[in-house]
């Protein structure tokens, strides 16, 4: 083949079953979004691993930065009374 | 922040079993690691397929032969699943396409020798299969992610390969006496080979101590060939069939089977090209490429065309 054209690559999410959410289940390349929600069924749920794919284009997925993910998520990193331990209350309390 | 810290911060992840993404920084070493290892696993998965294709038709029920299909099938998922992971490491499903087809890639040598009897369907599935569960299931475990991952998908699936192969030999071993010789027979070609599929001794292994630092391997290549050899010998003797390994017996001290000295001068001329079907794989998997090239395109130019249409029809829309 001497043209150089590569099929895009997708994500694939699954929905194993009814009532789960969509997880990713990983990538593949094909033409279009319907021949590759056929392979993603073909490579990634042989096993009566989904009820319902996703697939989008890679390029379209924005992602956080590893290199800053220390400083991105520091905001959440000294709010403790966000956790319902941080509540020091008497045993004889039931029911909360 | 510098080099320096970079890399400490990188080996105190492998340190403390965190996995690497694909976006972390990675050593450049670790990286090519990864793309040679994890594409080579890809290539043997795509090749793996032509020995088994080869008795598809010729499978002695339908349900041999559908069972047979579904293996060859789960096979080139594997070698997607695993063309994929080495894709996130930033090499093209083209180029390493181009580098199996060039010759340039290797992959598992075992795949170069033939499949002559049905009973060789049984023989990959219960030994090559089994050998490749034995390398993989510590993967599952590799410090690259999008590799672990891979291997955890591919060892479950993967396990109904061996069972299926070691069935069919069972099935000969307890037919007339021309079946369990052909069951035998069978033992006796793949025996050798499957024990190569571990690699060359830890000595003569120029990778495994930076993998294993790295804690891509979890395991030598001579302590998984010992493990295979103590789980293969009682299951040789559920089947009634003998191992071809006039050295084979238990050390007690050990704890280990001990066995025979593999046939490395073998082993080297199918690496490097000679073994008894290496060109014929290499040019089927070309020809497939080449017969296949078309639907690409087309594909290609169909996507291009619909999309044509459907933007076509918004414009139209529009100016309603």
């Amino acid at each position: 083949m001497d043209q150089k054209k590569e099929e895009p690559l997708w994500e694939v999410f699954i929905r194993s079953r009814q009532g789960l959410e969509h997880k990713h289940a990983g990538s593949l390349h094909a033409a279009d979004a319907q021949m590759a929600i056929e392979n993603a069924r073909d490579v990634y749920t042989r096993r009566m691993e989904g009820v319902s794919i996703w697939v989008v284009e890679s390029k379209y997925i924005h992602a956080t930065n590893p290199d800053e993910a220390e400083s991105f998520f520091e905001p959440a990193n000294d709010k403790i009374y966000r956790h319902p331990t941080f509540y020091d209350l008497p045993d004889e309390l039931k029911y909360m | 922040m510098g080099p320096q810290q970079l890399l400490e911060k990188f080996n105190a992840r492998i340190e403390q079993d965190i996995r690497i993404e694909p976006k972390d920084w990675m050593p450049d070493d670790y990286r090519k690691t990864l793309i040679r290892q994890i594409s080579q696993h890809a290539h043997s998965e795509i090749v793996g397929m032509l020995p088994e294709a080869n008795w598809i038709t010729r499978a002695p029920s339908l349900k041999r032969k559908a069972i047979l299909l579904a293996k060859v099938q789960d096979e080139a998922g594997h070698g997607l699943y695993l063309y994929c992971a080495a894709e996130t490491l930033n090499i093209s499903r083209e180029t390493m396409i181009e580098q199996l087809l060039s010759g340039q890639a290797k992959y598992s040598s075992i795949f170069n020798y033939p499949t002559i009897s049905w009973a060789d369907m049984g023989a990959i599935g219960w030994l090559v299969d089994g050998a490749a569960i034995m390398n993989q299931v510590p993967l599952c475990r590799a410090s690259y992610g999008p590799y672990a991952r891979g291997m955890v998908r591919i060892c479950k699936e993967e396990s109904f390969h061996q069972r299926q192969g070691y069935e069919i030999l069972l099935t000969l071993c307890r037919g007339s006496k021309e079946q369990k010789a052909m069951a035998q027979d069978a033992l006796n070609r793949w025996w050798w080979p499957s024990l190569m599929m571990f690699g060359p001794n830890d000595d003569q292994s120029p990778h495994t101590a930076q993998s294993m630092k790295w804690k891509i391997k979890r395991f030598s290549n001579d302590e998984l060939r010992q493990k295979f050899v103590d789980i293969c010998k009682q299951q040789a003797d559920i089947l009634g069939i003998t191992i071809p390994d006039p050295d084979l017996k238990w050390n007690d001290e050990r704890g280990h089977y001990d066995f025979g000295e593999i046939n490395w001068g073998e082993f080297w001329n199918v690496v490097n090209g000679n073994g008894p079907c290496n060109k014929e794989r290499l040019a089927a998997k070309i020809k497939a490429h080449e017969d296949g090239a078309w639907v690409r395109e087309a594909a290609l130019v169909f996507a291009a065309k619909q999309k044509k249409k459907n933007s076509d029809k918004e414009v139209k829309l529009e100016t309603v």
